[in-house]
This record gives structure tokens, C-alpha cells and sequence, in this order.
């Protein structure tokens, strides 16, 4: 698939992902918006791991030919979940103190920051 | 169109469709459940691209683990859906409005970039995406990373055991 | 060369000297180092003097350059020629004298005053030196605005009396205002022939029009009017007896009211173009003369009277210049400043043994007490009524008979006013020296002479206001005896050139100074027979005697005319433009700045959705930016 098509996939969950944590005052559900975010940029990842230039039929393209090339891209998307994975365990756990102190998870309710 | 169109396409409609389900729903577990449906069109796309040990992994830890933690976190709280609160109207206008308008802005970017013009992501092939290839360069190029990556683990489960902690 | 340097850095000396230490010096050391920088100065000034009477004019060599300038360069540099050396021995000479005079007259003051005086007085010799070094108009400025100042400082000396500092305001600003004239004239020259130097200046004179001349040349009166107290800028003079009596004779009478008269002599080539100019420094010295002398002849305060006789006679030196007679004018300075000096010194006397009366009609019968005094007093009186042998009388006689050639009636009203001179200052020394003493009886017991430091300066005063006319002798009676024309006519030359030779009747001339000096005599003893068994009256002034006694009223007319619309403009200009305009906009922006800044606090609301809205927003407007630099750069290359 040409690649645009993965970047216009990505950058579209992205979004949806962005409209989310600005629309929402649900503070888990904002949480989740953040990792569909995480996920599409993994997604973005992967398929970049995978581009490489169209081959027109007998001449010879220059091409990387290594078979390894462009595994960074997907080390990098192990290393982009471990870090979700710690993320979502500390958020949560402040999450559950915020409820634990204030009975609710709203988000407009966290305003020590006013002025 | 070949097979793997075919799934390209009805992946991506079903990740999409599932994402602004996850927006619109007033359940906050309706909300988890089409998250973990995107998950399952994302790891759908990854092994169309032979990613399969992301795409494994990705069920795993993502769907597996994280939904269920959020699960559980839901369900301690007795959220439903009556005591979502409201937003005011116009933020939610200004939200959409402005991830639209970003959404606009990297389209563009994408569709008048010269760099991409013969660019392609081939599926179904490669050997990247086999576990082999990945562990043998995760443990040789990587292994620092790998090892902070623990002691990442290692803080963030400090971390929430101190914060959860009633004092 | 580097002796003309040494002549104003003994003053600057001094006053840095006196200046700063006067906390830590003794009264005498104060006075010796005062009186001693003018001293060294006037000793070199000597050695100067028989420099160029042997060799001429000494050549220019400048210390520095001061303004350098695309178009023209001003140098700091010291011409002596002349001029210049007659000059400075008058200053320092006389200025010695007076530095002497004051160690005594000021002795009463507190260390601290009496150092601040010796070191005015010196800044004052300095400044007045610059002006007459200077090689160029320049130079002659700065010292020209530092005599100012130090006139300033010196008539407010005693500075907790208000009426003091009045007098000092008026009298600086008064001088501010010809300084303007002087400016603008040195501006004119500086644009049409890009330099100032005097030795450009007097060889370059032809590069400019008839029109630029006259100009430029009234311009320079206008500063002269001002600094030499001329119609219409003279009231400053009489209210500047507010200072100590040494500053009258030094500052008043000697030297700063004289740089008016130098610089016109200095400027002589560009003055005798300007055949307009010239009537009107004529016209306007004569008129000055006379007003001043009717203005005397009612004065009761003796220092009044010689501030009166000072406008009067610089008017004469005027009309000399007017009238071309620039030697004659130098002259008469020459012999002012001794008679005028020993005359002011003389009623600083008086008003010492006096403790303080300044009013004649309460002096009477003071030669018994203070008879020295008398006898300068005396000498200086003949010397300025212009009775032969005495100074006065050559040196008022050479302008007159110059006046006379260029029109009679300029001759008349001068010799009216030679008269009023005579009776004036004859009235003053009857009333004060003659008959019977009519003052109180604490006042009579406290009367004694002053002390020699005082009793000599006047008597050397005395002693030149004799015989310094010698020098100028007239051709009538011996032909080329007039050394101080020979000495100034290098200086003088080309101005000679452009007159026509005037050569009037000799006879006529020696018949004419005959009958003036008669009518002399008969005044002198008109007003001694009258004033010497003179009694103070009740009845007030009448009529032309009001008239005169108020000085023709011109203060009171300049208050209404000048000062009172300038000071309602600026009450106007503070309370409406500062109070709400400028103020106003200074508050404004402060309010401005307090008003935005709380607008902008709304922006905090703590709202963590808000801060990410932001962002986002944010970062598609730089991602537009980023992606669009091309389009972006052109757009604002087409607007601007």
C-alpha cells in the first residue's frame, strides 16, 4: 500500500485520539484517549519499518537490501509499549487517589493551578 | 483489489469506526470495549504488515493487560453512566474543531510531500517482523535500553505502590 | 609658547584649590593662595606683554582640537597678541588689587564662605582669561558663558537673602538672553565660512555678503548689550550690588561687563563693513550714556551711583566703537577700570566703616574719619569727570572728538553727558566726604579707616587713575605721542585702511577741549557747593525727579511686558500640558499595563483541558508555519 495511506490512518486515529482528551472530563477516559494515541503512533512506526521505494520492474532501484533494515522501527514500538505499560500504572494510581479525596473523577474539579 | 486490500481497507474502517466509538459513548465500559476493538484492528494492520510478534504482543499487553487494569479501576469506582458530567457545548466544539484542524494540517503535509511519492510499505513480506530477528537485535544493539527498560518497570511499580498507599 | 598657559591655569589653580580644601585651610592661606595664583598670573602676563610689544603678536598654536567635525574643526587654542596682552594685564592686575582688598573686606565671613568666594573669584579671573586668549569665537564663548556663571554665583553670595538670588537669576538671565545673539552669529559663521578661528575669520571676511556681515555683526551687539549691560538688557547692573563690594569693582566695573567692548575690538574688520551696525552700536551707546547718567544724578544709595556711571560710561566705550574710534574705546577701558575700580573699592570702604549704610544722605563729613579713602576717592572722582591731567579725561576726550568727526549732534549729547558725569559722581563725593556727618551716634563711634590691606590696592588704583592717561597722549598736543595707538595698530590696521582719513582743525579741537573742560569744572563745583552743607529732606520727588529717581520706571515695564505673560505660560504649560498631557499618558500606560494584565490572569483558569486546547492549537499553528516557511517569507517580502 503506498504509504500515504498508513500516515493518513494514523494521523486520523491520532486525532480522534486528541478530540478525546479535549472533549471528554471523564479522567479515565481521557487516560484511554492517550494510549489509542500511543497506539496509533505505533502503528506509524511499524509501517515505516516496512516503506521502501517502489521497484520498477528490471531496473535495478537502489534499494537497502540488508534483511534487517528498518527493524529499529519496530524495537522502537517495543520500547513505546513498555513505557505505556509503566504509565498506565502510575496514572492509575493517581487516578484512584484522586477519587479517593475527592469522590470523583472529574477533571474540571483539579483547578489548583487557578491563577 | 487483492486480499490484502481488501483487509487493509476493513481493518482501517473498523479501527476507525471503534476510535470515535470510544469518543461517543456515555458508558464509560462501553468505552473500554470498543478501545479493546481498536486494539484488534491495530493488531489486525500489524500482522498484515508481518509484524507478528508487535501484533502478539500488542493483544497482550495492550488489550490484555492495560484494558483489564482499566477495568478494574472503572468498576472500583461505580462509574456509570449517570454520573458522566456534562462539558459545555463550546468546548467540545472547540476540541473537535482544533483536532480537525490538525488532522488538516498533517494531510496536507502528507499529500504535498515529494519524499513519499514511490514510497511503499510491503506487506505480507519481510523478515523483520519475526521474533528471531527482533530478539537477536533487542538483546545485541539494544540491550541497554532493555535493561533501563526494568528499572523503568521497577520504579513504576514503586511508584504506584507508594501512591495507592492509605495512609 | 607655554607661558600663555600658565596664565589661566594659576586661577584654575586656585579656585580647585580654595574650592575643594576650604574645610581644611586657615582664612590667610585661603587668601594667599587666592591672591597669589592671580598674582603669578599677572606676573607672567608681564612678561607676555614685553613679548609682544618686542616681536609682535605671538603665533597660535592650539592645545587640542575640541570639536572635529566633517565640515570644520574648532580648536582649543590661545592667541596673544595686542590686544589680548593689554587686556590681561588689566585683569590680572587689577584683579590682584581686588583679591587683595578682599582679604580684608570679607574677613568677617565664616572659613567656609570666605574659601567659596576666593574660589569663585579665581574661576571667575579664569573664565574671564579664556575669553581674552581665545583664539578663536569659541573659546571666547566658553569663557564668555563661565563669567556668567561666576557672576551668578558671586552676586547671590550671600545667598540666604532672597532679594540676593533674585538679583542673581536676573542678572544670569539677563545675560542668557544676549548669549542667544551671540550663538546665533557664531552659527552664521561657522555655515557660511566653516570656521571661527579669528585668523580665518579677519582674512576670510570677503567670502561673505554685505547682508551675512551686518547680521552677523548685530547679532554679536546683541550679545555684547547683554553681557555689557547696554539698552535694553542693563537693569540686570544696578540690581547686582546685591553681591560684596570687591565682586561690583571686579566683575561690575573692571573686567566681565568689559568683554562686550573686547569682543567688538576683536571683531573690528567685520564691524567696520557693517556701516549699519556701526550707527547702531553708536546710537545705542550714546542713548545708554545718557540714561544712565540721568538715572545717577537721583540715586541715594552710593553704590547705585556707580552702577548708573558704569551703564553710562560703557555706553561711551560704545559709541566710541560706534563710531570707529576702536583705540580710544580700549582706552577708555583701560582707565575705567582704574578709576572705576578704586571708586567701587573706595565705597566698599565707606560702607565697611559704616557697618553696613549704604545711603548717602546718612554719610557726611567721612574725610575727618577715613582720610585716604578721601583722597583716592577724590583722584577718581576728577579722573572720571574728564578733568586734565587726570586718565579719564584723555581717554573720553579721544572718543568724543571721534564722534565729533563723524557727526556733531553725537558730539553734544556726549558732552551733555560728561557733564551729568561730573555732577553726579561730585554730588555723591560732597555727600559723602564734605560737611557734617549725619548719620547716628553708634555709627560715629564705630567710623575708622580701613586697613592698609584695603587703603593699598586703592591708593595704587589712585596712583594709576592719575597717570595712566599719559599713555594716550592726542595728536593735538604732541604729535605721535599716542603710544597705545602705536601698540594696537596691527590689530587695528585694516579697519584704519577702510576709514577716510578724518583729519579735523586742530585748533578748533584744542578751543573745543577748552570750553568742555571749563564747563567741567563749573559742574564740579556746582554740585560741591551744593551737596557739601547738604541736609536730607522729607518731601518727596517730583515730577521729572520721580521719573528719575525710579528709574524711568523700565523694570516695572519689562515686568508687565516680559515677565508676567512668561510666567502665566508657564503656570498654563504646567498645569494643563504636564498635569494631564504628559503626565497623563506616563499614568496611562501604567493603568494600561494593570488592565491587560488582568485580562490575561482569565487565561489561568486551572482547567487542565483549556492548557492542552492550547496546545493543540498551538501546534498546528507552528506546524503551518514549518511547512509553509516558503509562502510565509514570500507573502511578507510582498508587503514589505
Amino acid at each position: 500500500m503506498p504509504i500515504q495511506y498508513y500516515i493518513a490512518l494514523s494521523a486520523t486515529l491520532f486525532c480522534i485520539g486528541i478530540v478525546g482528551v479535549l472533549t471528554r472530563r471523564n479522567a479515565i477516559i481521557i487516560f484511554m484517549c492517550i494510549e489509542l494515541m500511543l497506539n496509533a503512533v505505533n502503528l506509524l512506526f511499524v509501517a515505516f519499518s516496512k516503506m521502501q521505494p517502489i521497484t520498477t520492474a528490471g531496473a535495478g532501484v537502489a534499494t537497502n537490501n540488508t534483511a534487517l533494515a528498518g527493524i529499529d522501527g519496530q524495537v522502537f514500538v517495543f520500547f513505546i509499549m513498555v513505557v505505556a505499560a509503566a504509565e498506565v500504572s502510575v496514572g492509575l494510581a493517581i487516578i484512584v487517589m484522586m477519587y479517593r479525596n475527592t469522590h470523583s473523577v472529574d477533571v474540571n474539579f483539579l483547578n489548583r493551578l487557578k491563577n | 483489489m487483492s486480499i490484502t486490500e481488501i483487509l487493509f481497507w476493513f481493518l482501517s474502517v473498523l479501527a476507525l469506526v471503534s476510535a470515535i466509538m470510544v469518543l461517543i459513548s456515555k458508558n464509560p465500559v462501553h468505552s473500554v470495549l470498543w478501545l479493546i476493538a481498536t486494539f484488534f484492528a491495530i493488531s489486525g494492520h500489524y500482522i498484515l504488515l508481518n509484524a507478528q510478534f508487535i501484533a502478539i504482543v500488542n493483544l497482550i499487553v495492550y488489550a490484555g493487560a492495560i484494558m483489564v487494569l482499566f477495568l478494574f479501576v472503572i468498576m472500583l469506582m461505580n462509574l456509570d453512566a449517570a454520573i458522566e458530567p456534562k462539558r459545555s457545548l463550546w468546548m467540545k466544539f472547540a476540541g473537535v474543531i482544533s483536532g480537525g484542524l490538525l488532522l488538516a494540517v498533517l494531510l496536507s503535509v502528507v499529500r504535498t510531500s515529494v519524499d513519499l511519492n514511490n514510497k511503499t510499505a510491503k506487506l505480507n513480506t519481510g523478515e523483520i517482523g519475526l521474533i528471531k530477528n527482533l530478539g537477536n537485535t533487542l538483546f545485541t544493539k539494544y540491550a541497554v535500553p532493555f535493561e533501563i527498560s526494568s528499572v523503568l518497570f521497577l520504579s513504576a511499580m514503586v511508584g504506584a505502590v507508594v501512591i495507592g498507599k492509605r495512609n | 609658547m607655554n607661558l600663555v598657559y600658565l596664565v589661566p591655569l594659576f586661577p584654575l589653580l586656585g579656585f580647585l584649590i580654595n574650592g575643594l580644601l576650604r574645610k581644611s585651610l586657615s582664612k590667610s592661606l585661603i587668601g594667599i593662595i587666592g591672591s597669589g595664583a592671580i598674582l603669578a598670573s599677572f606676573i607672567v602676563s608681564i612678561i607676555l606683554f614685553l613679548q609682544v610689544k618686542a616681536d609682535g603678536a605671538l603665533p597660535v598654536n592650539p592645545l587640542f582640537t575640541f570639536i572635529n567635525t566633517g565640515t570644520f574643526k574648532i580648536d582649543f587654542a590661545f592667541q596673544v597678541d595686542q590686544l589680548s596682552s593689554i587686556f590681561l594685564l588689566i585683569i590680572t592686575g587689577v584683579g590682584f588689587l581686588i583679591h587683595l582688598y578682599s582679604t580684608a573686606y570679607m574677613h568677617d565671613e565664616d572659613t567656609m564662605h570666605f574659601g567659596r568666594y576666593f574660589a569663585y573669584l579665581n574661576l571667575f579671573v579664569f573664565s574671564m582669561l579664556l575669553l581674552v586668549l581665545g583664539a578663536n569665537y569659541v573659546i571666547m564663548f566658553i569663557g564668555w558663558e563661565g563669567v556668567g556663571l561666576c557672576s551668578y554665583l558671586l552676586i547671590g553670595f550671600w545667598f540666604k537673602v532672597d532679594n540676593y538670588n533674585a538679583a542673581a537669576k536676573k542678572a544670569f538671565i539677563m545675560n542668557r538672553i544676549g548669549d542667544l545673539g551671540f550663538l546665533l552669529a557664531i552659527f552664521w559663521l561657522l555655515q557660511k565660512l566653516d570656521t571661527v578661528n579669528f585668523a580665518d575669520v579677519f582674512v576670510n571676511y570677503k567670502n561673505l555678503s554685505q547682508a551675512d556681515i551686518t547680521g552677523i555683526t548685530l547679532l554679536l551687539f546683541v550679545g555684547a548689550t547683554g553681557k555689557s549691560a547696554q539698552i535694553p538688557l542693563y537693569t540686570w547692573l544696578p540690581d547686582a550690588m546685591a553681591g560684596p563690594t570687591p565682586v561690583s569693582a571686579l566683575i561690575h566695573a573692571a573686567t566681565m561687563v568689559t568683554a562686550g567692548i573686547y569682543m567688538i575690538a576683536r571683531s573690528n574688520i567685520l564691524y567696520s563693513l557693517a556701516p549699519v551696525t556701526e550707527n547702531v552700536v553708536a546710537i545705542i551707546g550714546l542713548a545708554t550714556a545718557i540714561l544712565g547718567a540721568t538715572i545717577a544724578l537721583k540715586q541715594n544709595d552710593i553704590k547705585k551711583v556707580l552702577a548708573y556711571s558704569t551703564v553710562s560710561q560703557l555706553g561711551y566705550m560704545f559709541l566710541g566703537l560706534g563710531v570707529g574710534a576702536y583705540t580710544g574705546a580700549v582706552f577708555h577701558v583701560m582707565t575705567h577700570a582704574f578709576f572705576k575700580a578704586c571708586l567701587f573699592l573706595g565705597a566698599g570702604s565707606v560702607i565697611h566703616a559704616m557697618n553696613g549704610e549704604q545711603d548717602m544722605r546718612y554719610m557726611g563729613g567721612l574725610r575727618k574719619w577715613m582720610p585716604i579713602t578721601n583722597i583716592t576717592f577724590l583722584l577718581s572722582c576728577l579722573a572720571i569727570a574728564g578733568v586734565p591731567p587726570f586718565s579719564g579725561f584723555f581717554s573720553k576726550d579721544e572718543i568724543l572728538a571721534a564722534a565729533e568727526l563723524q557727526n556733531p549732534v553725537l558730539y553734544y549729547i556726549g558732552v551733555a553727558g560728561a557733564l551729568m558725569t561730573a555732577f553726579y559722581m561730585f554730588r555723591l563725593y560732597a555727600a559723602t566726604f564734605l560737611g557734617n556727618f549725619r548719620g547716628s551716634h553708634e555709627q560715629e563711634h564705630h567710623l575708622h579707616e580701613s586697613p592698609s590691606a584695603m587703603t593699598i590696592p586703592l591708593i595704587i588704583l589712585a596712583i594709576l587713575a592719575l597717570v595712566g592717561g599719559f599713555i594716550g597722549i592726542p595728536e593735538v598736543f604732541a604729535k605721535d605721542a599716542h603710544w597705545l595707538e602705536h601698540f594696537l595698530a596691527p590689530v587695528f590696521l585694516q579697519s584704519k585702511a577702510l576709514q577716510p582719513e578724518h583729519l579735523g582743525d586742530s585748533t578748533q579741537e584744542l578751543i573745543m577741549m577748552g570750553i568742555v573742560t571749563v564747563l567741567i569744572i563749573a559742574m564740579i563745583i556746582w554740585a560741591w557747593s551744593k551737596y557739601s552743607r547738604y541736609q536730607p529732606t522729607t518731601e518727596q520727588e517730583s515730577g521729572l525727579g520721580k521719573v528719575l529717581e525710579n528709574k524711568w520706571y523700565i523694570d516695572e515695564a519689562y515686568n508687565g511686558v516680559i515677565v508676567k505673560p512668561l510666567n502665566s505660560l508657564g503656570s498654563f504649560l504646567k498645569n494643563v500640558v504636564e498635569k494631564s498631557g504628559i503626565d497623563g499618558i506616563v499614568n496611562g500606560t501604567g493603568r494600561f499595563v494593570q488592565y491587560s494584565a488582568r485580562q490575561l490572569r482569565l487565561l489561568q483558569s486551572g482547567q487542565v483541558g483549556n492548557y492542552i486546547l492550547f496546545m493543540v492549537l498551538s501546534i498546528v499553528v507552528l506546524f503551518l508555519i514549518f511547512w509553509n516557511q516558503g509562502i510565509i517569507i514570500s507573502f511578507i517580502q510582498k508587503i514589505f
